[in-house]
């Protein structure tokens, strides 16, 4: 099969590239950054998604699977050009996909489409609305991709589009929010505050956009690995040391002392949780996350220890 | 009660599928378990000498609602019934209760009402902690019922309907419940409910000696027998509203079989 990886340098991206390399499908890969230790087999075009030279990608491969994990966070892209990148990049690999005859089309978001906020439920089901965006307006264009994705499902009806909402991923690679977020041998939490964090190994979050492109579910899916843990735990052990601050110190203190920077609205994302239910998605697929939650921590904890 | 066991044995007891870490899916954590009910259980034993009846009542395990009246001026008696399910039983039960929105928005509040379990009162928690087989707690009179005043102390004030639909959407048991003595141990004279708002909270309860700090009355809990209702939680108003008045009436019975044994304040 052809395939075709948008942010193909990601963490995550990078393992899906390689599962489906192995199994011998086509793999070709679209990315501004760069991966320079990839196999042979798997080209990577320095493309930016909006522009000309990307269809000619779609046009030339003709991929007849699409998986689109090319979206930035507010961590590492700012402002409008986030904005462009997220919006742009997801209307242009389904129009294109569309226009070039992919089968399928799985979209990688991020369960952190749900929002956090005193009142918002443990457990969100793929039904729920966005919430919270007004104290995070940092992830405002990450929900509107997602909910530009959706609009697939009934523009191209012939496309099978597969929309993934993937918790926090951390491993050995140190990539990704969660990892950003303890880097540093200090933590910031909120004083009187410890949300759940459900995160998962990057290694079942590729094995679930794996089987997201074999078993081609139709429609929006949690995708969670073991159960979530309080922050404070999730600090204590990965070796990091836990600092609680009142809220509007930490407001001050961020990107400060060996503090994360961190955009103010983030804030809520450490005082409150984002949980999800997976049990659509393992109903699907079959899905069945290998690494337990300690196992996680202790395998970004062993890359990146404090000392 | 049964004494033998200590509270930390008894947080190993419950049945609950805790992780290496000692922290169930939810959450819910031993270790703040052990210090909350070993506080929780020196109030039952020795501040409140809370007596239960029909505990017997409770279901062992599977799902469940605990469904009573409200008594005295701020949540004692949810704190109690938690208790008296923790202490009481063997295997213990973890009752999870609905707490008030402003709750998990308070510093340290919030960690603590989680790790032990007692969930923001969203229709969302308390369908799944009910499909998972846990316990309910639930207090159909909500903020109204604890802002009673100590001469409406027995009285019920109006029932909502939302716990009955629950009951019947996930086929779940109602074991209805009578708490005697909360009114005695906050006598409420009046509610300031503008110096309320102002701290974040529904109201401050006033007493005849200022505080809200309740007296050391005892306080008892009459569990009656599980009620089972057919349906599916899409019923006319009219039909759940009928058996929303059944619970109400059998815990008004309960009250009163309670009001009728009571021997004194303090025995």
């Amino acid at each position: 099969m052809r395939v075709l990886i948008t942010g193909m340098a990601g963490h995550v991206a990078r393992r899906v590239a390689l599962q489906l390399h192995e199994r011998g499908h086509r793999v070709v890969g679209i990315d501004l950054r760069p991966w320079a230790d990839r196999p042979r087999g798997i080209p990577l075009y320095a493309l930016d998604l909006r522009k000309r030279a990307a269809e000619d990608v779609f046009r030339t491969v003709r991929p007849e699977l699409v998986l689109h994990l090319g979206t930035v966070s507010a961590l590492t892209a700012m402002g409008e050009e986030r904005y462009r990148i997220n919006l742009g990049g997801t209307q242009a690999v389904f129009e294109h996909s569309h226009t070039y005859g992919a089968k399928q089309v799985v979209f990688v978001g991020r369960h952190t489409f749900y929002g956090a906020g005193a009142d918002t439920p443990l457990y969100h089901t793929e039904e729920e609305p966005p919430q919270a965006l007004a104290h995070f307006p940092e992830l405002a264009d990450l929900v509107a991709a997602d909910l530009f994705a959706q609009t697939a499902l009934w523009r191209f009806p012939e496309l099978t589009t597969t929309i993934l909402r993937v918790c926090y991923t951390l491993g050995p690679s140190g990539h990704g929010t969660l990892a950003n977020f303890l880097r540093g041998p200090r933590a910031p939490m909120v004083l009187g505050f410890d949300p759940l964090f459900h995160f998962m190994h990057e290694d079942d979050a590729a094995d679930a956009v794996v089987l997201a492109a074999e078993k081609q579910p139709r429609g929006v899916f949690n995708v969670a690995g073991p159960q979530p843990l309080p922050l404070s735990v999730v600090v204590r052990e990965t070796g990091r040391r836990a600092i609680p601050l009142p809220e509007p110190l930490l407001a001050l203190a961020l990107g400060h002392a060996g503090f994360p920077r961190l955009p103010r609205g983030a804030l809520s994302h450490i005082q409150y949780p984002i949980v999800i239910d997976g049990g659509r998605f393992r109903a699907a697929t079959g899905f069945v996350h290998r690494y337990r939650e300690l196992e996680v921590l202790r395998a970004f904890s062993a890359a990146f220890p404090m000392r | 009660m049964s004494a033998e066991l200590t509270i930390a044995e008894r947080v190993d007891r419950l049945e609950l599928p805790f992780d290496r870490l000692g922290i169930d899916p939810f959450g819910v954590s031993k270790w703040h378990l052990k210090i909350g009910m070993g506080a929780l259980a020196a109030l039952y034993r020795h501040y409140f000498r809370v007596r239960a009846h029909g505990v017997s009542n409770v279901p062992a395990r599977g799902r469940a609602m605990l469904v009573g009246n409200h008594s005295g001026g701020v949540a004692i008696d949810g704190a109690m019934v938690l208790a008296s399910m923790f202490l009481e039983l063997d295997p213990p039960r973890l009752a999870h209760g609905m707490a008030e929105k402003f709750i998990n928005q308070l510093p340290f509040a919030s960690i603590w009402t989680a790790r032990t379990g007692q969930f923001t009162g969203l229709p969302e928690h308390a369908e799944r902690l009910l499909r998972d087989d846990r316990m309910l707690l639930v207090f159909p009179e909500g903020a109204r019922g604890t802002a009673k005043l100590f001469k409406e102390r027995y009285s019920l004030v109006e029932f909502g309907t939302g716990f009955m639909r629950l009951a019947l959407k996930t086929q779940s048991p109602i074991v209805p419940f009578g708490f005697i003595g909360g009114g005695d141990a906050i006598p409420t004279v009046t509610n300031l409910y503008k110096l309320g708002r102002l701290l974040g909270v529904p109201y401050i309860p006033v007493t005849p000696y200022g505080a809200s700090v309740p007296l050391p009355v005892s306080l008892e809990v009459y569990y009656g027998a599980p009620m089972h209702f057919q349906g599916n939680g899409n019923e006319d108003d009219t039909v759940v509203q009928g058996y929303v008045d059944q619970v109400k009436a059998q815990i008004s019975a309960l009250v009163e079989q309670g009001r009728q044994n009571r021997t004194g304040l303090f025995t």
